[in-house]
C-alpha cells in the first residue's frame, strides 16, 4: 500500500517526545522512590522522611513560606489587578505591561539587585533570614500573580457591579458577594503559579544565605549527593501536593476546560 | 477608593519592582563595588563584561542555548499540536494531559527527573549537551503547543480543505495553509521558549556539562564567590538586559498600537 500522509502524523513525534521525557522520567522516579539503594522494593525512604523531625520540619516550613508567600502576594496583586482592571483602557494596557516586564528579566539577577539593597539596609543578611526569604520570594513571584487576575478582572462585566449596586447592596457587600466570587478563577491560578515554585524554588534561599532548608533544597541536596532513592522521595512528595493544587484548581476553571470538548473535528 | 490612594498604590508597587533593578543600574556606570558608597562615573563593568572570555562565553552559551532550545520546542510543539487537534479525542486526551506535566510540576522535579533518566538510566553523559537541551526543551515545548492550540481552534478549516480540492497535496497545504495562519500563536509559542529557557535555573544546574555556565547558574555561582570585579560586571548585565527587554517590549507594544489605529 502507498504511504498516505494525513495531519495526524505530525502529532508522532511530539508524543514519543512526551513519552520519552515527561512520562518516563516520572515512570524512574517512582521506580527509586520505591526501591533502596540495591534496587529492591522498599519503602523505607518514606519511613525515614516521615520519621525524621528534621524532614517533617522541612516540609512545614516550606509549606508556612509557600502560604505566607502566596497570601502576601495575593494582597498586594488583588488591589493592583483590580485598579489596572478598571482604569481606562488604553493606560491600563500599557501599565500592566510594566507589572509584567520582571517576568522578562532573569530571576537570578533580579534577587541579586534586591539583595545588594537588603544588605545595603541590614548590614548582615543573617540578621531577618525569616523576612528576608519572604521579602525576596514576594518580589520574584508577584508579577505572576498580578497576570492571572488582572484578565479575569478585566473579563469582569461591570453591570453585575452596577445591578448590585441598584439593588441597594453596600459596596463592601458587592465586593464580598459579586466581584470576589467572580475572581475566583483568578485568585486559583494566580495562587497555583506562586505557591509551588515558593515551596522549590531554593535558589533565592541560597543567593540570600539563608541556612534552613525547603523541599527543593532537599532534592538538591540528595542530587549532589547521587542519592537518587531519596531525592525521589521528595519529588513523589512534591508531585502528590501538585496533584492536589491542580484537582483543586481545575474544580474552579472548569469553564476553560469545556471550550476543549467541543471543537470541530 | 479615590484616585489619590490609587494611584499612589500602583506607584509603591512599581517602586517595589523596579527600584532595586533601577539602583543596580544607577551603580552599574559607577566605580563602587557596593551600592550606597559614593564613587565617580565609570564604565569598567561593561568594559569587564565584554573582555572577560569566562563572562563574553558564559552569556553566548547562553544565548545560543536558548535559540536552540526554543527552535527545536517550536518545531516539535508546533508539529504536535497541529497533529493532536485533528488525532482522535483520546489520542489528544493523553497528548493534553502529558503537555500539562511540565507546566504544572516544579522546575527542580522536573530537572530532577529528566537528569536522573539521562544520567542514571540512559547513561548519557552531561558533556554532550544532550541531557541540557533536552531537559530545557521538555520545558518549553508545552508552552508552544499551548500558544499554536487556540489559533488552531480558530481557524477556518475550510481553506485546508479548498487547497487540497485546488490540487495541494496534505504537506504543502499544511505548508501553505495551516502554518501562515498559525504565525502568531508559533512566534509567541517561540519569545516564550526563549524567555523561559534564559530564566531557567533548576534544568541547568542538574543538567549541563561541568565546564558549562547559563546565565542563571553563573550568577548564582557568583554570589557565593566573592571577587567583586565579576560581582560588579553582573550589575552591568542586569541592566543590559533590563534595558533590552523594555526596548523589546516597548518597541512591541507600539507596533501593536500602530496596527489597531490603522485597522
Amino acid at each position: 500500500m502507498k504511504y498516505r500522509f494525513s495531519r495526524k502524523q505530525l502529532a508522532i513525534p511530539y508524543a514519543i517526545f512526551l513519552f520519552l521525557f515527561v512520562i518516563l522520567p516520572l515512570l524512574v522516579v517512582i521506580y527509586y522512590a520505591f526501591t533502596n539503594s540495591e534496587g529492591k522494593l522498599s519503602f523505607t525512604n518514606y519511613v525515614g522522611f516521615f520519621r525524621s523531625g528534621e524532614m517533617l520540619g522541612t516540609l512545614l516550613y516550606s509549606t508556612v513560606i509557600a502560604v505566607l508567600t502566596t497570601v502576601i502576594c495575593l494582597l498586594i496583586a488583588y488591589p493592583t489587578a483590580f485598579i489596572l482592571a478598571k482604569a481606562k483602557m488604553r493606560s491600563s494596557e500599557a501599565l500592566l505591561l510594566l507589572f509584567v516586564l520582571p517576568m522578562w528579566i532573569n530571576f537570578t539577577l533580579r534577587i541579586t539587585a534586591l539583595k545588594e539593597i537588603l544588605t545595603l539596609f541590614e548590614g548582615n543578611l543573617a540578621k531577618y533570614q525569616f523576612f528576608n526569604t519572604i521579602l525576596c520570594m514576594v518580589y520574584d513571584f508577584l508579577p505572576f500573580m498580578i497576570l492571572p487576575l488582572y484578565n479575569t478582572l478585566t473579563k469582569l462585566d461591570d453591570s453585575y457591579i452596577e445591578a448590585a449596586e441598584d439593588l441597594g447592596a453596600k459596596k463592601s457587600h458587592v465586593f464580598l458577594k459579586v466581584i470576589l466570587p467572580l475572581s475566583v478563577p483568578g485568585i486559583v491560578s494566580g495562587v497555583t503559579m506562586v505557591f509551588l515554585p515558593s515551596m522549590t524554588n531554593y535558589v533565592v534561599l541560597d543567593m540570600i544565605y539563608n541556612s534552613t532548608y525547603i523541599m527543593g533544597s532537599l532534592i538538591g541536596s540528595y542530587f549532589s549527593a547521587y542519592d537518587w532513592n531519596n531525592g525521589s522521595v521528595i519529588s513523589i512528595i512534591l508531585l502528590i501536593i501538585i496533584c492536589v493544587i491542580t484537582a483543586i484548581s481545575n474544580r474552579y476553571t472548569e469553564k476553560d476546560t469545556d471550550e476543549r470538548g467541543n471543537n470541530l473535528k | 477608593m479615590n484616585k489619590v490612594l490609587r494611584n499612589g498604590w500602583i506607584w509603591l508597587v512599581l517602586l517595589f519592582l523596579y527600584a532595586p533593578i533601577l539602583i543596580l543600574a544607577f551603580y552599574s556606570f559607577t566605580s563602587a563595588t557596593m551600592i550606597g558608597t559614593v564613587r565617580e562615573f565609570s564604565v569598567d563593568n561593561y568594559v569587564t563584561l565584554f573582555t572577560t572570555p569566562e563572562l563574553v562565553e558564559m552569556i553566548i552559551g547562553t544565548l545560543l542555548l536558548a535559540l536552540g532550545v526554543a527552535f527545536l520546542s517550536t518545531v516539535l510543539g508546533t508539529m504536535g499540536a497541529i497533529g493532536s487537534y485533528y488525532s482522535h479525542k483520546k489520542v489528544r486526551g493523553a497528548i493534553e494531559l502529558s503537555n500539562q506535566i511540565p507546566v504544572v510540576n516544579a522546575d527542580v522535579v522536573t530537572g530532577f527527573s529528566v537528569c536522573i533518566l539521562m544520567i542514571a538510566f540512559f547513561h548519557i553523559r552531561k558533556d554532550t549537551f544532550i541531557p541540557l537541551v533536552i531537559g530545557q526543551t521538555t520545558l518549553c515545548v508545552p508552552f508552544v503547543y499551548l500558544s499554536v492550540m487556540p489559533r488552531l481552534k480558530k481557524m477556518d478549516h475550510s481553506l485546508y480543505e479548498a487547497a487540497l480540492d485546488l490540487g495541494c497535496t496534505p504537506a504543502m497545504a499544511i505548508w501553505r495553509v495551516t502554518i501562515p495562519h498559525l504565525i502568531p500563536g508559533i512566534t509567541s509559542g517561540f519569545m516564550t521558549a526563549i524567555t523561559l529557557s534564559l530564566d531557567d535555573y533548576f534544568i541547568a544546574t542538574y543538567t549541563k556539562p561541568a565546564t558549562f555556565n547559563t546565565i542563571s547558574t553563573y550568577v548564582v555561582n557568583a554570589t557565593r564567590g566573592s571577587q567583586t570585579q565579576i560581582k560588579t560586571a553582573l550589575w552591568a548585565l542586569s541592566t543590559i538586559i533590563f534595558l533590552v527587554v523594555v526596548a523589546y517590549v516597548g518597541g512591541k507594544n507600539l507596533i501593536g498600537a500602530k496596527k489597531s489605529k490603522k485597522a
